[in-house]
């Protein structure tokens, strides 16, 4: 109980700093040039030039700190030997570029990039299409949203139960082997199965996305003018060419959003590869690995190299969005 | 939409029917973990739970009293009990063999070695008899098939939170979460502010940054904010972690409130400043109120994200019983007690069950921010 009073402090302590920097500050400036009596008008030119800069300036700082400064001094240590401070040049990348482990984990990557994006957002679409069309649409919709709320490590263990094995002849208690049990199948231990593994990993990340991808598919659905659709019916389409022909082309930047989204999610992939093998059995992937060397390894130039990579592979999404945004504006 | 699928009812059923499947298909997983949450340890581990209201046979394997529980009855001794102790249940049959542990009903009388007799009764009641002293000190085996009630019991609940840790964990969690959560929305509130409505040279810039730090990898930032940490002093601590979120948090709540901020109309903006009022006084007296759903979309995104968070409580938290957030726990639970699926699933609907009230009773909320978020920003 003692560590929440602290806690509530905290925030009380917090909230109070923040507002008396903003306050204060302004107060300051209103002082150093105060906005009547002579040169007023200059005195405001000046204090409009720097308030600017008193708003932003907590949040530069804290940019600065926990963003820009990690990934100049990631570029330093990926340089450099374990314990950061020793020069040993390209090693590092020598070392990455040998290891079996790294492979791996950089195919395994590769594959939830193929698969989860293109699979949430088809069942997105799916249920999107679906709900708006049944009168319990918005509980349908509430319902497949939840999983968005659950931790990834929650989400594990509920999915961990689903998989669960028992030897043949044993009661399945795991719903997925019982269902195949049930049709005559052979039931197996899915999640130490080398390469089909990532995919039954790949469900629990699906699973949680849908939502995700159905909520943001289903306002671009409803943005569509009727006018489109009802057009086209008249023309004769039928519902699949209504939906190929009109619907879709006029959702392709939703689309993109969802699809960029949820790749870059994937790339940071971590806590269900962590909670249901620990990258056993070949389902090593990239956040995991380098965790690994981090907390296992204790190698931080092996470890800082390889959250690298996973920069290098956001980027291209990093440098789309930038740019979008200058043609928005 | 309706004129298009209205005309046929059959593809109505159809529409409705793959609707009932999909939400089924994404509720049974969560659905399985609450209803074994509540099941009795033992009947969990033996049957599946869509089996848990339905009555369980199980084959058991017992042990009748041990020989100092022994009394003299006429020429016999004599060893009573019943198999099921304090809980209820009915044999369906019982044995004495492994070989043949199905083979006699309930209530026979049957001989066993050396004039020994054993009977078990319907009810789980038993009757050793033996013309000479009984000598085992763990009892003899008693093979039983027997019929269980159901059984649901909050036990499982009271042992996490209590005996494995998880109560304290709760705590700790929270007292990561709500500075977390409050904290960065000042900060941001006020740069968005700046970033929307305020002139200032590299403005375009600071904007373009946020964006683009909206998807730098947190693995990136680990390494070097642990070095720094250790280098300040500030070490593993709730400081750290707070300020960490705070950090990791603000480009997104920067970009939610900029794009509303920015929604607002022009005009109240610019008769305040005619007005004669200050940047700052408008962003208090007429901003800040107005942007109160953004504020709160933010807020849930900003709580489920901090209170889900395994990565970032890992590496700037302590392992220790003061300072292992729930997820930390849960992921240890997984380690030591992997097999323990009523350890497993109790705790992790303790760990689900803040965030899923938020999301049903915020959804509003939380679905405006995502839309704000992605859809306009494109």
């Amino acid at each position: 109980m003692e560590q929440m009073l602290v806690a509530l402090f905290t925030v009380v302590v917090g909230v109070l700093g923040c507002i008396a920097y903003f306050v204060g500050s302004n107060l300051l400036l209103d002082v150093i040039y105060p906005t009547s009596g002579k040169n007023s008008n200059q005195n405001i030119q000046r204090s409009s030039a720097i308030r600017p800069w008193l708003f932003m300036g907590p949040a530069i700082v804290f940019l600065v700190i926990y963003l820009v400064y990690p990934v100049i001094n990631s570029i330093y240590l990926s340089f450099h030997g374990p314990s950061g401070k020793e020069f040993i040049g390209f090693k590092n990348y020598i070392w990455l570029a040998g290891d079996d482990k790294f492979r791996e984990s950089l195919f395994n990557n590769m594959l939830w990039l193929l698969v989860v994006p293109a699979a949430s957002t088809f069942f997105g679409l799916l249920a999107a299409t679906l709900t708006d069309r049944v009168s319990w649409g918005n509980i349908a919709k509430s319902l497949i949203f939840m999983p968005m709320a659950i931790s990834f490590i929650g989400a594990s263990i509920i999915w961990k139960f689903v998989y669960d094995y028992r030897g043949e002849g044993d009661d399945q208690i795991g719903i997925f082997n019982a269902v195949i049990v049930h049709f005559g199948g052979e039931p197996q231990a899915w999640i130490a199965m080398p390469f089909w593994n990532s995919f039954f990993l790949m469900i629990i990340l699906i699973w949680i996305q849908t939502g995700f991808a159905m909520v943001l598919l289903s306002a671009a659905l409803r943005g569509i003018p009727e006018e489109t659709i009802e057009a086209a019916i008249l023309d004769g389409a039928n519902p699949l060419q209504v939906f190929l022909k009109i619907q879709m082309p006029q959702m392709w930047n939703t689309i993109a959003v969802v699809w960029t989204t949820i790749t870059i999610l994937v790339l940071k992939v971590f806590d269900i590869v962590m909670a249901m093998t620990n990258g056993q059995w070949g389902s090593q992937v990239l956040a995991n690995y380098m965790f690994d060397w981090m907390f296992r390894g204790h190698d931080f130039g092996r470890s800082a190299t390889i959250a690298l990579v996973i920069m290098v592979l956001v980027l291209p999404v990093m440098v789309w969005n930038v740019r979008n945004l200058k043609n928005e504006n | 939409m309706d004129s298009i699928v209205g005309k046929s009812s059959a593809l109505t059923w159809a529409v409705n029917i793959s609707v009932v499947l999909l939400v089924l298909l994404w509720t049974i997983p969560t659905f399985g973990l609450l209803v074994s949450s509540v099941r009795d340890k033992d009947q969990l581990v033996s049957s599946g739970w869509w089996t848990s209201f339905s009555k369980v046979e199980r084959n058991l394997i017992k042990r009748s009293a041990p020989a100092s529980e022994q009394s003299k009855v006429d020429d016999l001794y004599v060893l009573t009990g019943n198999v099921f102790g304090d809980k209820k249940g009915v044999v369906t049959a019982f044995g004495w063999r492994s070989q043949d542990p199905m083979a006699f009903i309930p209530g026979d009388s049957v001989p066993l070695r050396k004039g020994k007799m054993l009977q078990i009764n319907a009810d789980g009641s038993y009757l050793l008899t033996s013309p000479i002293p009984f000598t085992s000190k763990r009892g003899s085996r008693l093979f039983v098939t027997s019929i269980e009630e159901p059984i649901f019991t909050l036990n499982n609940y009271s042992e996490v939170l209590f005996a494995e840790g998880l109560g304290k964990s709760f705590l700790n969690t929270m007292t990561v979460t709500i500075p977390a959560t409050i904290i960065p929305i000042l900060i941001a509130a006020f740069a968005a502010y700046a970033l929307a409505w305020m002139e200032f040279p590299g403005r375009a810039i600071f904007l373009a940054m946020v964006v683009g730090l909206l998807v730098v990898p947190l693995q990136m930032s680990l390494i070097p904010l642990l070095k720094l940490y250790t280098d300040v002093g500030i070490g593993k601590s709730y400081l750290g972690i707070w300020l960490a979120h705070t950090g990791f948090g603000l480009p997104l709540a920067i970009y939610l409130l900029r794009n509303y901020i920015a929604g607002l109309p022009r005009e109240i903006i610019e008769s305040a400043r005619v007005d004669g009022a200050n940047e700052f006084m408008i962003f208090v007296k007429i901003i800040l109120p107005l942007t109160f759903p953004a504020l709160a979309s933010f807020a849930i995104f900003q709580f489920l994200w901090v209170w889900n968070d395994l990565l970032i409580a890992t590496v700037f938290l302590g392992n220790n019983e003061e300072q292992l957030v729930m997820t930390g726990r849960l992921r240890e639970l997984l380690g030591s007690r992997g097999g323990n699926w009523e350890i497993l699933t109790a705790s992790a609907f303790v760990s689900i069950f803040v965030p899923l009230m938020v999301f049903f009773s915020l959804q509003k909320y939380l679905v405006r921010g995502l839309l704000s978020g992605s859809v306009k920003g494109g």
